[in-house]
Formats: structure tokens, C-alpha cells, sequence
């Protein structure tokens, strides 16, 4: 496979979570804002990418048997890094995440993409590997929390977009539904809808 | 607060999947039918059971502030809270690899209608989360600590063999094509949860 090919695949016709069905868990919950979800994206995009680089040249030493543990120590050795660097950098937002970095380490697209990618390809394609299936992670997370911070709290980013445009005048409310935890799951089904309309080949019988 | 109030809040209030959206991988890839998932619920329950009351001797006695001072009063200043991600995991592997071990020793057939579903336990995130939670909410003895197991693995088992049946049902519904399979889980799954923030204010 050409090297863009890896890059480009996960965005649409591959997408981790779309697709695949995989690393459903964190999507939803930290997407309420657009911010955590932001930085909850470069988390994964840099933990999928270092290990996919890291087991990649490790691939020819490690016994098969034991390959999960040393996989699951490479994934938690860099979440730990990644969790230190944003309680040092963005305190809030690691506040806000709570539990949610340290459960990258069980993120199924990190464990998924080392067993089926990094495990039988050289260095460099699993390292772009990594970034496109991050960033294919990345762009269902950004438009949740797009949508859900836009339509349940009026603000992107903390700028109070509405408020602003002075909808709430002329009798615009908040959905408080939006910012509830069910809301995401409805969303990402209506999202796998239009996804798959597009796409009729990857459809279910 | 008491044992039954921590396990019905972990059952309904925190529901692991309704709430959370934890374990939401194996949830979606294994609900096809209710025995395979009621098997899944149930194994996903008994590791919870063993893991957190193992890791909440591990982060008192070892990993939290000022826990070491049982083994000097010198050491009461050091802080290993931030090896706390390897440790859990660590000790969910090792659990996960013994609860194998046993089953396939003592109850064979068990082990065989498991099957592949046992090993990847133990990267399920509700397993992990529940040690997360544990350590972040600060239960304040063991005995609340394997409620809260129990109770959420118990939570688990429910949404996995509510989802399935309701799955084995919608086998024969016309649902859009392109909604087909994981897109109506998900709403479905979404509707439920909306139904279980009925709980949300109940005080106990």
C-alpha cells in the first residue's frame, strides 16, 4: 500500500470509529466540549503513533505468547507520559478528562492498530499508520464536540457564540439534551447514517 | 454511606455503559445473541470482583500518598500515585491470565463457551475504569470498594443482555439500509441510556 494510502484510508472508507467500531468508549464521554475533546484527539493521535513506531521495531524480538503484556507496557508507558505532560501543561482540561486518558491504555484502536498493523510492518508505514487512524479518531471527536458544545451550551471553545449573534433575544434555547451523556451515542448513530449512505459498500446485510 | 447504596448507585445511577460508555467495544461487537453475552456480563463481573478489591490494597498500601509510611516512617513522603495506570494494568493482566488458568483447570465447559472473550477481558475499559473510579472516588474500605465491583459489573451484565435481546429482535424490523447493524445500536443503545437518567435524582 502506497504510503498516502495510509494516511488518507482511516479518514473515510476506514475510520476507526465509523467503520472499524473501535475506541467507542472514550469518543463519547469527553466530547461534551469541544476543548477536552481536542486535547483528548492529540492524546490518541501521539499514544497510537509512538507505539504503532515503537512495536514496529520491536516487531522481530517480541515471543508471541507474551505479546500483549509487552504490548500493553509500551501503550501505558506513553499514556502515563502523556497523562504527566497535560497535568503539568492543562490542568483543567486533565481535571476534566479524569479517568479518561488513562483509559487510552484500553483504547481499542491503540491495541487494534499494534495487532494488525504494527505487529507485521516495517517502521515508517506504521508510524503513518498511526497518525491516520489518529486523526481519523480525531475527526468524529472534533464534530461531536462541534455540535455538542454548539447546541448545548451555546459556546465554542468557552466563547458564547449565541449569546454573541443574540439568538437568545428572539427566544433561542439551549438542548440541555445535547450535553447528556446519550445524546453522543444518538449522534455518532445518526453520523454512522450519513456516513453509510455515502459509502453503500461498507453497509450491513 | 452503606454497602446497598453504593451497589445500587453503581447498578443504575453510574451504570458503567449508560452513563459512562465504558466497554462500549466488546459491547457492540458481542451483543448479537443472549447467551454469548450474558457470558461475556458475567465474566466481566468476576474479574471486576477480583481486580478492585486487589487494587484498592495496591493504592492504599503502596501507591498513595503518604502509603508507605507503614513501612518507615522515612518513606511517608513519597508519592507513587503516577505509576498507579502501569500497576492496575499490570494486575488486571496477571488476574485475567489466572481467572483463565482456574476456569480451564476446574470447569472446562465454561471455559469453552467463553472462548476467545476471556483473554480480551482484560483490555475491556469497563475493567480498567473500575479501578480508575475506585481510586478516584476514594472509597473508604474494602468492603465498598467490592460493593461498587459488584455493583458495576452487575450494571454491565444488565446492558449487555438488555441490548442483545433487543438486538435478536430487530433482526426482523426494516431498518435502513445504511442503519443496519452498528448505526441503529448505537441510538438504540442512546434511548436506553435516556431511560436510565430517570435515575439520576434518586437520593438513597
Amino acid at each position: 500500500m502506497k504510503n498516502i494510502e495510509l494516511i488518507k484510508l482511516p479518514f473515510s472508507k476506514n475510520n476507526p470509529i465509523l467503520v472499524q467500531v473501535l475506541g467507542v468508549c472514550s469518543c463519547l464521554a469527553v466530547t461534551a466540549q469541544l476543548k477536552p475533546a481536542v486535547v483528548m484527539a492529540l492524546s490518541v493521535i501521539v499514544v497510537v503513533a509512538l507505539a504503532n513506531l515503537i512495536i514496529s521495531l520491536l516487531r522481530n524480538t517480541i515471543p508471541p505468547r507474551i505479546r500483549i503484556i509487552v504490548q500493553l507496557v509500551v501503550v501505558s508507558t506513553l499514556v502515563v507520559l502523556v497523562d504527566q505532560v497535560l497535568k503539568a501543561y492543562v490542568y483543567d482540561v486533565s481535571k476534566q478528562l479524569s479517568v479518561f486518558v488513562g483509559l487510552i491504555i484500553t483504547n481499542c484502536i491503540v491495541m487494534g492498530r499494534l495487532e494488525a498493523f504494527a505487529m507485521s510492518n516495517p517502521p515508517l508505514p506504521s508510524l503513518l499508520d498511526g497518525i491516520g487512524n489518529g486523526l481519523g479518531y480525531s475527526v468524529v471527536l472534533v464534530t461531536l464536540g462541534f455540535v455538542r458544545e454548539l447546541l448545548g451550551s451555546g459556546t465554542l471553545w468557552g466563547y458564547p457564540v449565541m449569546e454573541r449573534l443574540g439568538l437568545y433575544h428572539i427566544g433561542y434555547e439551549n438542548n440541555g439534551l445535547m450535553i447528556m451523556p446519550p445524546m453522543a451515542l444518538i449522534l455518532v448513530g445518526i453520523i454512522i447514517w450519513i456516513h453509510r449512505t455515502r459509502n453503500k459498500d461498507i453497509c450491513e446485510k | 454511606m452503606d454497602y446497598i447504596n453504593i451497589f445500587i448507585k453503581s447498578v443504575f445511577v453510574d451504570n458503567m455503559i449508560f452513563a459512562f460508555f465504558l466497554g462500549m467495544c466488546s459491547y457492540l461487537a458481542v451483543s448479537k445473541t443472549v447467551k454469548t453475552s450474558a457470558g461475556l456480563g458475567i465474566a466481566v463481573t468476576f474479574v471486576l470482583l477480583i481486580t478492585v478489591p486487589v487494587n484498592y490494597l495496591i493504592n492504599k498500601y503502596l501507591l498513595s500518598p503518604g502509603a508507605l509510611a507503614w513501612l518507615s516512617p522515612k518513606l511517608a513522603e513519597v508519592d507513587l500515585s503516577f505509576l498507579s495506570l502501569i500497576m492496575f494494568i499490570a494486575v488486571i493482566a496477571a488476574i485475567v491470565q489466572i481467572v483463565e488458568m482456574v476456569i480451564e483447570r476446574f470447569s472446562p465447559a465454561l471455559y469453552n463457551s467463553l472462548g476467545i472473550f476471556l483473554p480480551l477481558i482484560a483490555v475491556n475499559c469497563a475493567v480498567l475504569s473500575g479501578s480508575l473510579f475506585m481510586q478516584e472516588r476514594g472509597y473508604a474500605n474494602i468492603g465498598e470498594a467490592t460493593c461498587f465491583a459488584l455493583g458495576s459489573g452487575v450494571g454491565w451484565f444488565l446492558a449487555i443482555v438488555a441490548i442483545a435481546a433487543i438486538r435478536e429482535k430487530l433482526r426482523y424490523s426494516a431498518i435502513p439500509p445504511a442503519l443496519r447493524g452498528v448505526g441503529i445500536t448505537f441510538i438504540i443503545t442512546g434511548l436506553m441510556g435516556l431511560a436510565f437518567m430517570s435515575f439520576m435524582g434518586v437520593k438513597l
